[in-house]
């Protein structure tokens, strides 16, 4: 039976999901944008193309922080505190990307422009690479000791073993293949929202992103089982699960498929399916444990040891649907609202 | 040395603050945004529609500026504050999820909409999405005080066998007594904050001798809606916010009126320092016996005072938590003769001559503000020693692992970051106004550029 604290870690999940597709692209345009965007008109252009949803895909990130407190308050007080310096950082650079895309176009003066440009790129850059180190770090576990507590420096020897630091060379990977992931998400984006030079200098580096994608996910997935057995074991004893990263790998396909067919939109779904199913088949991995501890087993954070009272998840459960529904009702329309390429609503007014 | 709980406590004290700038003026003015936009709809003026035009872009920089500063508050919950987190999840996890589920969302994406649809979508939704933001901004204030105020009076809980609280209804939580009086004395607050500033922007151009006809629509729209907050904040909502105080907390209340010695017939204190030593206040000016008679409405009524309480549960901060008070309740007072004047003036046709005047409201900008932060340092510092109020204590509350060494780099990391982020916003804010109403829109997706 499904018991309640499975159906929240499953919420908490598809949340956290939710918003590695939705801010994802935007991460995706950023890390691209001085590339693929060389003049003004075209980085307006990009923006424009972003503009309407950003902000929406943002709260992703509020919410599921919101549901993992809500849910399992004790993974979440001991993942947030023991990644404190990497969630400091994650702080920082999402003000920087925030007031960067806010104020950029504020002033005509093309120096205040290109520097926030920079800024929009270079915080995006970071926000992906730490969101997957941070992915990383899940996989392999932390140095979780008897009272569920941590606290994770940057940097130990750069290996991961029984006290391994945040950057390791295993996180890094892991690291780099969400920022190649996403910038061809980006991509992917951007050749659905626009024409011209900036769709067609997207393309060139979805081409390549591709293959680091699949060259870096080889290398992580091959690393895996010495640096973390657990979602091997967790695969040979519940082998249905499999359909999962094998739909990963179909979705990969399809995209690459429709890639040469030139069906944007295809690819770009295909894509986002992807990623959500990728990170599927990891919480299917980690299922039940929230936290992995690189010592003693028993040490995990699991979806036992760390919920909330029965009670209160119940009660959340009222609410949620309720809430959720109406996010996704207002969120459809709002893309459908805003379909089609940008170009076509150049000349429109906006305030930002 | 000093501790980690300490940079914990001023971490927390700096970024609340400075968030809270931001959200206050976006409450307010979402309030004004749906008379102007509401005015702009149904009679189709189109001065109506520029002047909301003109405040919805300020709107959405005071918006972006609060959504960057408002995220860091909630992670710090896990990352400062692991083992109340840990301890206070199964209550307040409820409410903060809900302000994400059913307030961040509406918000951001009807600005959004808001923002970029104008032409698209049409008026209709236009108007509908200014309601949404509306509603979406009270909402996020509504959620994120229901989560205070059951710090403040913890309500609707019960006790785990490990130690930690859970929910037992939300209703009870979202019904808190404690909450109604919080929520309307701090929504009318935003709304000061937001009509003072308007009034300001219009005064400034009456002065200038430009943007004439607007001018007149902000003073006038401003001015009335502060007169209106400006009471409401003395009475009811301040005086039952003290009531409530005083029958819940009363150490606090205590405190923060310098009320050190147990009294029939107490004073209420006006001006004086309070004296740690002697605990007494220095060079005082009273109203004798008034704190007897709002608290209990009888002059003769006995109030507690400090020292009838242990030390150890007393505000570690008293002096400061007695002139945040101070502050606030002088400001309040302040408020309410001068927007009365203000508003007589408006009704006898004279305000916009009435060169003083203008001058006045002008100058009045900071004061809301401080006011508002003078409001929230006294309930949180008087909230002390308490985390959550007679349940669990700050020393208890902090992350067990995070160093004293990290806290402080995070904590200079933010007064930096922050210390520029208020310049910018001060710089863009002035530059709008300079600019003012009616600039021909930005055509700037078109390549040539803002001017
Ligand atoms: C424009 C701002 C403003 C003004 C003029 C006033 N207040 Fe206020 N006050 C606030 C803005 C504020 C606030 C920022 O909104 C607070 C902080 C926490 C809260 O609930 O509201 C607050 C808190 C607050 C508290 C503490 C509640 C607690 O400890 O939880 C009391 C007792 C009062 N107020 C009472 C008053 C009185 C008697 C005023 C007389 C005029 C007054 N306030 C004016
Ligand atoms: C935005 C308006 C707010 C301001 C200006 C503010 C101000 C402060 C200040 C000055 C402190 C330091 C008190 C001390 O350590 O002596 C503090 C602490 C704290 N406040 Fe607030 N507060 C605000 C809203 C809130 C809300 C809505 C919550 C709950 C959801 C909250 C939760 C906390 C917590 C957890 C601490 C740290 C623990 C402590 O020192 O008590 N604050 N806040
Ligand atoms: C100290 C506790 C607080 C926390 C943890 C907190 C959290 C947040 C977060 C995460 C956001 C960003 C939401 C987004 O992504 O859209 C935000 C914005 C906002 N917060 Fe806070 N907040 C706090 C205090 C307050 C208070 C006291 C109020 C009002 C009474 C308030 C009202 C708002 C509003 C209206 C916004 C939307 C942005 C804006 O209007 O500027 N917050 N807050």
């Amino acid at each position: 039976m499904l018991s309640t604290e499975t159906l929240w870690f499953a919420i908490v999940a598809a949340v956290f999901a939710a918003y590695a597709v939705l801010d994802g692209f935007v991460f995706g345009a950023g890390i691209l944008y001085l590339f693929v965007a060389r003049t003004d008109a075209e980085r307006q252009l990009v923006l424009k193309a972003i503009g309407p949803v950003w902000k929406g895909n943002e709260v992703w990130l509020v919410a599921g922080g919101g549901l993992l407190f809500l849910a399992f308050p004790k993974a979440f007080a001991a993942g947030f505190s023991g990644f404190y310096l990497a969630l400091n950082l994650v702080l920082w650079c999402v003000i920087l990307r925030g007031v960067s895309i806010a104020v950029r176009s504020h002033l005509g003066n093309p120096l205040w422009r290109t520097f926030w440009d920079a800024i929009f790129a270079w915080s995006s850059l970071l926000l992906a690479l730490i969101f997957g180190v941070a992915l990383g770090n899940l996989i392999r576990g932390v140095p979780l000791s008897s009272d569920g507590q941590f606290f994770a420096a940057l940097w130990t020897t750069f290996t991961p073993g029984p006290t391994p630091g945040i950057l390791d060379w295993f996180t890094v990977i892991v690291g780099m293949l969400v920022v190649a992931m996403l910038a061809v998400h980006g991509a992917n984006y951007l050749e659905v929202k626009t024409d011209g030079a900036v769709g067609i200098r997207a393309r060139h580096f979805a081409d390549i992103g591709e293959w680091v994608a699949l060259l870096l996910g080889i290398a992580a997935t091959g690393a895996l089982p010495f640096v973390q057995p657990v979602l091997w074991d967790s695969y040979v004893a519940h082998p249905f699960g499999s359909v999962l990263p094998l739909a990963a790998a179909c979705l990969l396909l399809t995209a690459w498929y429709c890639r040469r067919f030139g069906w944007h939109g295809a690819v770009f779904l295909s894509w986002s399916l992807f990623i959500l199913v990728g990170l599927g088949s990891i919480a299917w991995g980690m299922f039940p444990n929230l936290l992995l501890a690189t010592g003693d087993p028993s040490y995990s954070l699991t979806i036992h040891n760390s919920a909330a009272s029965p009670d209160g998840l119940r009660l959340g459960l009222i609410w949620l649907p309720i809430g959720i529904s109406l996010v996704i009702a207002y969120t459809v329309w709002v893309y459908l609202s805003f379909r089609g390429k940008v170009e076509r609503f150049l000349s429109e007014e906006n305030y930002e | 040395m000093t501790s980690a709980l300490f940079y914990d406590r001023l971490q927390f004290a700096v970024t609340a603050t400075f968030h809270y700038l931001f959200p206050q003026l976006t409450m307010g003015l979402a309030a004004l945004l749906l008379y102007l936009k509401g005015r702009a709809y149904w009679s189709r003026d189109a001065h109506y529609d520029e002047a909301a035009y003109f405040w919805t872009k300020i709107f959405a920089l005071s918006f972006a500026f609060g959504v960057v500063t408002g995220i860091p508050l909630e992670f710090q919950f896990g990352m400062n504050w692991a083992r109340f987190s840990t301890f206070a999840g199964g209550v307040i996890g409820q409410t903060l999820a809900m302000e994400g589920v059913f307030a961040f969302f509406l918000e951001s994406t009807f600005l959004g909409v808001l923002l970029y649809g104008k032409k698209r979508l049409g008026p209709l939704v236009d108007w509908i999405a200014t309601v949404m933001l509306f509603l979406g901004s009270w909402l996020s204030g509504f959620f994120i005080l229901a989560t205070n105020a059951w710090m403040q009076h913890p309500v609707a809980y019960a006790v785990d066998d490990v130690g930690t609280v859970h929910v037992t209804s939300l209703w009870g939580l979202l019904t808190n007594s404690w909450l109604v009086w919080q929520f309307s004395h701090t929504m009318t607050a935003a709304v000061v904050t937001g009509s003072f500033v308007m009034a300001a922007v219009g005064a400034y151009y009456l002065l200038s001798g430009i943007h004439l006809d607007f001018a007149k629509t902000f003073l006038r729209t401003g001015v009335v809606a502060a007169v209106l907050a400006s009471c409401l904040m003395l009475f009811p909502t301040g005086h039952h916010a003290a009531l409530q105080v005083f029958e819940h907390q009363p150490i606090k209340g205590a405190a923060f009126e310098g009320h050190f010695h147990t009294e029939s017939g107490a004073d209420l204190v006006l001006l004086g320092q309070p004296n740690m030593d002697t605990l007494t206040i220095d060079n005082p000016l009273v109203a004798p016996k008034m704190l007897s008679f709002i608290i209990h409405k009888h002059f003769g009524a006995e109030i507690k005072g400090l020292t009838d309480f242990p030390r150890e549960d007393w505000p570690d901060t008293m002096p400061l938590l007695y002139y945040a008070y101070h502050i606030m309740v002088g400001l309040g007072s302040l408020f309410i003769p001068l927007m009365l004047t203000g508003v007589v003036l408006l009704w006898r046709g004279r305000l916009f001559q009435a060169r003083w005047m203008l001058w006045t409201i002008m100058l009045m900008v900071p004061f809301p503000y401080i006011a508002t932060t003078a409001g929230w340092m006294t309930a949180e510092l008087g909230r002390q020693p308490w985390l959550v109020y007679g349940l669990f204590r700050t020393v208890d509350g902090n992350s067990p692992l995070v160093g004293s060494g990290n806290v402080l780099f995070t904590l200079l990391g933010f007064l930096g970051l922050y210390l520029l982020l208020g310049l910018l916003f001060l710089f863009l804010l002035l530059r709008t106004v300079a600019r003012g109403p009616a600039v021909p829109v930005e055509l700037s997706a078109n390549g040539k550029g803002a001017s």
